[in-house]
């Protein structure tokens, strides 16, 4: 198993024929993604096509999962019109939005979270990577990737990954399949302040995955998130995890990239995150480095083995 | 974004928002017409610059101060003057301070109490947060910490707006009555009022005050917007003071990178931003210091490659540079021709560590091999970290 999607997910890519959502759709396809509608509001009956593959495109969301049973989409849709785009996969009642997009107003999520609360939709992003459960085939392809990740850097196995940061999410995965180590999911959640899912959200189901033997944690400077996952680590979790921190040298108050990432009180700083991180058992990755190498420390420590 | 306090008190007056009369001036000759407006007696002078810290500053030519209170409009002037084209530091501006170019004169106000209001953006709840104190006019974090019950917090759910029964909770944790509580109630709902509209980060109104006559005011004001949210607001967008910014951001931000100058000599170049903040952590970790944060994004191509290289070597504190790029969808031998290309162009001198990982990486790794360039390869971000940090001690 893996958490959120499997190979068998069909999803909607909305926005499949801007140039950023069209490359992504390829790539997806190509990894052996179930790619089975594109949404471009009046550019419905028209498909999109890349090698062989003959994908319709709908005028909206609600369209695209009625005839295609599709329960999961992905969205490259511009800043000013995202928010409008999250709300519509509520309103179609899909069970999983994941917003790649980046540079959404934050009043916009603001609202978005308030409409969806109490939804069945789940919210990952956004400005985030998105999600990827590897696949049995060469390079872990016959996966499901949805969003923008490499596909072929992971291996099917047994840890789960989870991080607000794209590229350092790569690093963690590359680092576990240079060792031979697999992944069952690798979830972004994201970099912007207002966001879906929170690591808290995807440790609990990581934790609940039979399939997931041993958690990376990645985070950052700026808000609670981290803190609150791993004391519910702490009181909750018994698989071994490993955590990495990055931004123990950024200046408070300066926004660094993502929107999040700002250091605003003594407790958001990296230190204070650091420190939780060890109260709580996780294992600390020292540098980005050994981000791998930490979580084999503590799966030894916990007489666990990966691979 | 951010603006100064005169901007900031000119949306106040735009939302209904109560602030001592005032009036701004960019050089000696705007001084008469700005005082001119105002009621003859006690005046405050106030520079404009966007750090907190102001009336504890020094100006680096020794005259003490960056806010006073005269008692004369002839006083006013004077100090204006002694202000104006000079450099102010402050405890948030850094050793080299920042240079005066407006001066802000008030109507100085009889004080009767001061208190704290600002909203902002609650991370736990993703709602807007209004949080007032009877402990104004200091700072906050102090009060935060020391004493934590005088902090009051009212979250506001976005679907409705800020409701009555919050306003009058908010009025009582002050302990207003009469007609204090009454104007203190309009200004509350018309500061969330702009808050809301106009896109806005945060508000900070340090210290509001009550006069002897009633009156509820906001002495001061510090306000930023969403970068995110400028795209639909043309108006805000024109507040914006190019001076107050470092220059080299700026640049940056055209070439549609994320720069920040830090005070380390290893300037950075790396693509995402988590992976850019950790490039800086992994270099102090090995002993070294960050010349800046620099997220080319996840996709860099050979033009921001270049543009990122002439940012870098604007900054004369730099010795050495550490590009780590994992190039998960991007192809890692057009990074590599990208360097390549940048080093002849800009004729680099100093060391240069490359770490290149992903796509199609045994070409980049040849690319830069072949190149002749004298650059080192890292094979991982702590073999990288390690050399650019013994080739710059």
């Amino acid at each position: 198993m893996s958490i959120l999607i499997s190979p068998d997910t069909k999803i909607i890519v909305q926005g499949i024929t801007g140039a950023f959502g069209a490359k992504h759709a390829q790539l997806s396809l190509d990894y052996g993604t179930k790619v089975v509608a594109g949404v471009t509001p009046g550019k419905g009956g028209q498909f999109f096509e890349h090698n062989g593959a003959k994908v319709p495109i709908f005028n909206s969301v609600a369209d695209a999962a009625k005839a295609t049973g599709a329960t999961v989409s992905v969205i490259f849709v511009p800043p000013p019109f995202a928010g409008d785009a999250i709300l519509e996969c509520v309103d179609a009642n899909l069970d999983l939005a994941v917003a790649i997009t980046e540079g959404i107003p934050i009043k916009d999520m603001v609202r978005v979270k308030r409409a969806m609360a109490g939804s069945k939709t789940r919210l990952v992003g956004p400005n985030c990577p998105g999600i990827v459960t590897p696949g049995t085939g060469k390079d872990s392809s016959g996966g499901c990737r949805i969003g923008i990740a490499p596909g072929y850097i992971h291996q099917k196995g047994h840890v789960g990954v989870v991080s607000r940061s794209g590229t350092l999410t790569y690093e963690a995965v590359f680092q576990l399949t240079s060792k031979g180590i697999g992944q069952s999911t690798s979830v972004g959640i994201g970099g912007d302040p207002v966001n879906g899912t929170s690591h808290l959200d995807v440790i609990k189901l990581f934790n609940a995955d039979p399939d997931t033997h041993a958690i990376i944690l990645i985070g950052e400077i700026g808000g609670n998130a981290e803190v609150e996952a791993a004391r519910w680590i702490k009181a909750n979790c018994k698989k071994p995890v490993a955590g990495f921190i990055a931004g123990a040298t950024a200046p408070a108050g300066r926004r660094m990239g993502h929107a999040g990432a700002i250091v605003g009180g003594a407790e958001d700083t990296a230190a204070a995150k650091i420190a939780v991180f060890k109260e709580c058992g996780i294992e600390v990755a020292v540098t980005p480095s050994d981000m791998a190498d930490a979580l084999l420390r503590s799966a030894k420590a916990k007489g666990v083995t990966l691979s | 974004m951010n603006i100064h306090e005169y901007q900031a008190k000119a949306l106040f007056e735009k939302f209904g928002v109560p602030a001592p009369k005032g009036a701004a001036a960019r050089s000696a000759a705007e001084f008469d017409a700005a005082l001119a407006t105002l009621p003859e007696g006690a005046t405050m002078v106030k520079s404009q610059i966007h750090a907190g810290g102001r009336g504890k500053g020094t100006f680096t030519n020794g005259f003490k101060g960056g806010v006073k209170f005269c008692p004369t409009k002839a006083e006013a002037r004077e100090k204006a003057a002694a202000m104006l084209g000079n450099t102010l530091v402050t405890i948030q501006t850094g050793p080299a301070g920042r240079k005066v170019q407006t001066v802000y004169f008030t109507a100085a106000s009889d004080i009767k109490k001061e208190y704290y209001l600002a909203i902002l953006l609650d991370r736990v709840t993703s709602r807007p947060v209004i949080v007032a104190s009877t402990e104004g006019g200091v700072e906050i974090e102090k009060v935060a910490h020391d004493t934590p019950e005088k902090i009051h917090k009212v979250i506001v759910d976005p679907a409705f707006g800020l409701a009555d029964f919050q306003v009058r909770e908010l009025i009582f944790a002050l302990g207003l009555a009469g007609a204090e509580a009454k104007n203190a109630a309009k200004l509350i709902r018309n500061l969330y009022a702009m808050f809301w509209e106009t896109d806005a980060a945060m508000v900070e109104v340090n210290p509001l005050i009550t006069t002897p006559t009633g009156e509820v005011l906001a002495l001061d004001a510090k306000v930023s917007f969403d970068d995110n949210a400028l795209f639909r607001h043309p108006e805000i967008v024109a507040l914006r003071d190019l001076n107050e910014e470092d220059p080299k951001e700026i640049e940056a931000a055209k070439a549609n990178l994320s720069y920040i100058a830090l005070d380390g000599n290893i300037a950075c170049l790396v693509n995402g931003a988590g992976l850019a903040m950790s490039t800086m952590d992994i270099i102090k970790y090995f002993g070294g210091s960050p010349a800046n944060f620099l997220d080319v994004g996840g996709g860099a191509s050979k033009e921001q490659v270049v543009a990122a290289f002439k940012i870098i070597l604007g900054d004369p504190n730099v010795k050495g540079i550490f590009v780590n790029i994992f190039g998960g969808i991007m192809d890692c031998n057009v990074i590599a021709l990208g360097i390549v290309e940048a080093v002849k162009e800009v004729g680099l001198k100093l060391p240069l560590v490359v770490r290149l990982e992903g796509n199609n990486v045994i070409a980049g790794k040849a690319t830069l091999a072949q190149s002749g360039l004298a650059l080192v390869s890292g094979d991982t971000m702590a073999d990288a970290a390690q050399k650019i940090v013994q080739l710059v001690a």
